[in-house]
């Protein structure tokens, strides 16, 4: 398949590049810094293309590349791709489910530990000497607090799953009820926000989504409550969270994502309240490998004219 | 409480010689309900003020800050109970206590959640460079770094998962335990060492450390300092955890070689290391600072609002139950 052209757009993962150039003939879209240029002399070939959340496949994308036979993204998310017209068009649409789940959570847990019991400001306060001069403050214990989840999907289940070993009761708010689940059920992301001292948000973003915690929902949350969010900035009603914490109407904050990465508001940098992190929700040597191994496996799969390991579209 | 079994808060002396840590935020529970002799609000010296005021007093408040020495027990003919909001008792003399029939109360299991919480927190802070990465997005790097979103080059290629990773607890008691059944969870392999094996648990016992570290990836500290575990985390015991091995320690510094832990750090022979506790608190090793696979605490793991609450309630509840001739909750097997 090395005469197959397939499209890098954004330079994730050496591993993903060192395969993808072993069985096909890559172009890295960053080397082409006169983007017009290149969709000019080289559009017409790419049959394939890698991309991600920082990369969407939009329509003017899409219509930019009319060999375009297949999407496959490097990501779970699809919030970036227009599966609509993709499938009106017939571009085959692929991300990378299930070999995320895991650390996603384990990043919910940690994110949650870390922000309530200060451990970045304590590493801070250690770092700077403060500690000579006194003790730390008392923090917020994390056993026991209840967690209120957004979205009971593979994601929000692990989550579940693993704070429950901390006895924290979970409830959860889902499109629908769901009943095989043993955890409680709020028909709004209000009363599941008032209902919980840590709302995590986990579903997937979509119209629906978007703005899903807004002013209300903080309000609910209120001033001993704390947000995390592995899921989408734009779930975020971003100026109102800020606002929120900065007026310490919230207790605090761990956020893996943001409205307009890789911006972050510069008033969450002097706050000890929030632990802010460069999405990095998958992002360890054995996932990226794994995701990496799925984007090849499909376009493999799709390129042998087999069936997809992981379709969506 | 019963009110037939009430006493004058008067009648129910309490002696305190350096205010325990419970005090900042919870002294007027015990001055509500007891009477509280503050050695430490009186111009004389404290022998004075203990042959002045205290000869009746049969019970003593403390803390790791105020230590109840032999001497302290001596000049006291009718201490009964010590109570200390500590767990561990090194600062009370046991065998003068075994002595003279006093018995001890501590803070039972009040900050084994939040100790095993802050060990969790660490391992995951380390092994995912959560603390890390704060620093980074603070310090206004991300933007810069935009051609490297998920990290390959401009954040960190040392970051790995934690699910399927063989941790080995050292010292499988209220706070291992805790640590043990969170790991699980979270898809670990657990493992332990301990004086003896425990019957009453399915995870791998390995009756030396050296041993457990060969087979993990990271050691999570939870076992009492003695002459016995004293620098048991020796240079020997690091190699052997290898160089993306990870160590947290929530027990005391003491367990580690420190001055051969910073060796390995900077030379790179160990993955990383979360640390509460070292060999000479308030001072961190600062050959440290710069490094990124470090996360310190001011030892600060057992301390929330909520354990503090809690720990004033098992106090005052000891000191409920010595004062109306009730079993004692907490007393510290005392081995003298």
């Amino acid at each position: 398949m090395e005469n197959i052209d397939v499209l890098i757009t954004t330079p994730v993962n050496p591993y993903l590049e060192q395969e993808l150039d072993k069985r096909f003939n890559l172009i890295r879209l960053w080397n082409y810094p006169q983007k017009q240029e290149f969709f000019k002399n080289h559009s017409d070939s790419i049959r394939g293309v890698v991309n991600n959340p920082w990369h969407p496949a939009d329509r003017e994308f899409i219509d930019s590349l009319p060999a375009l036979e297949i999407v496959s993204s490097y990501s779970v998310g699809l919030d970036h791709v227009d599966l609509g017209y993709c499938k009106g068009k017939g571009v085959k649409v692929t991300n990378t489910p299930d070999v995320l789940t895991e650390d996603v959570a384990d990043l919910a847990i940690g994110l949650m530990l870390t922000t309530l019991r200060g451990i970045s400001e304590c590493d801070r306060y250690v770092r700077s000497g403060l500690w000579k001069k006194g003790d730390f403050k008392l923090t917020t214990k994390f056993s026991g607090k209840k967690v209120g989840i957004i979205g009971l999907g593979r994601i929000g289940t692990a989550i579940a799953k693993r704070a429950e070993a901390f006895n924290c009761p979970i409830s959860y708010y889902s499109r629908s009820e769901k009943p095989e689940s043993n955890y409680k059920y709020f028909p709004s992301v209000v009363e599941l926000a008032s209902h919980c001292d840590i709302l995590v948000v986990a579903c997937p973003l979509t119209e629906q989504t978007r703005h899903i915690v807004n002013r209300e929902v903080l309000d609910a949350l209120g001033p001993k409550g704390f947000l995390i969010n592995i899921g989408r900035g734009p779930h975020v009603d971003e100026p109102e969270l800020v606002a929120a914490l900065v007026e310490g109407r919230i207790a605090g904050a761990g956020l893996d994502v943001f409205e307009n990465e890789p911006h972050v508001p510069e008033e969450l940098f002097g706050l000890d309240n929030v632990v802010l992190l460069p999405h990095v929700g998958s992002g360890t040597v054995e996932t990226r490998n794994a995701m990496a191994d799925l984007v090849i496996g499909n376009l493999e799969a799709h390129f042998s004219k087999k069936p997809l390991l992981t379709p969506v579209v | 409480m019963d009110p037939q079994d009430h006493q004058q808060p008067e009648l129910r002396q309490v002696l305190v010689l350096q205010p325990p840590y419970v005090f900042n935020i919870h002294e007027h529970l015990f001055t509500d309900r007891f009477h509280v002799l503050k050695a430490y609000d009186s111009p004389l010296p404290t022998r004075d003020f203990l042959h002045a005021n205290a000869q009746s007093v049969k019970v003593v408040l403390c803390s790791g800050a105020g230590p109840i020495t032999a001497d302290v027990i001596r000049d006291l003919l009718a201490l009964k109970l010590v109570v200390t909001d500590a767990t561990g008792v090194n600062h009370i003399d046991m065998a003068e206590c075994g002595r003279r029939g006093i018995v001890v109360t501590n803070a039972g299991d009040v900050y084994s959640d939040d100790v095993a919480d802050a060990a969790i927190g660490l391992l995951i802070d380390v092994m995912r460079r959560i603390t890390s990465g704060d620093r980074f997005v603070r310090g206004g790097r991300w933007p810069t770094s935009r051609e490297y979103p998920l990290g390959a080059k401009s954040f960190d290629v040392m970051v790995f998962k934690l699910e399927g990773k063989r941790v080995g607890i050292v010292g499988l008691g209220n706070i291992g335990s805790r640590v043990a059944t969170r790991l699980e969870a979270m898809g670990c392999i657990v493992s332990y060492t301990s004086r003896q094996k425990k019957q009453s648990t399915h995870f791998t016992f390995y009756p030396n450390i050296l041993q457990l570290a060969f087979d993990s990836d990271a050691l999570v500290l939870c076992c009492a300092l003695t002459s016995n575990t004293r620098h048991m985390i020796n240079n020997k015991v690091m190699k052997a955890l290898g160089k993306k091995g990870i160590i947290v320690n929530v027990a005391r510094g003491a367990l580690i070689d420190e001055v051969e832990l910073v060796k390995c750090l900077v030379e790179g022979e160990i993955g990383g290391v979360g640390l509460d506790v070292f060999e000479n608190e308030p001072n961190a090793p600062r050959e440290l600072f710069e490094l990124d696979n470090v996360v310190f605490l001011p030892h600060a793991a057992a301390f929330t609002n909520e354990s503090f609450y809690d720990v004033a309630q098992v106090m005052i509840a000891n000191l409920e139950a010595f004062f109306t001739n009730k079993p004692l909750l907490t007393l510290v097997n005392n081995k003298f």
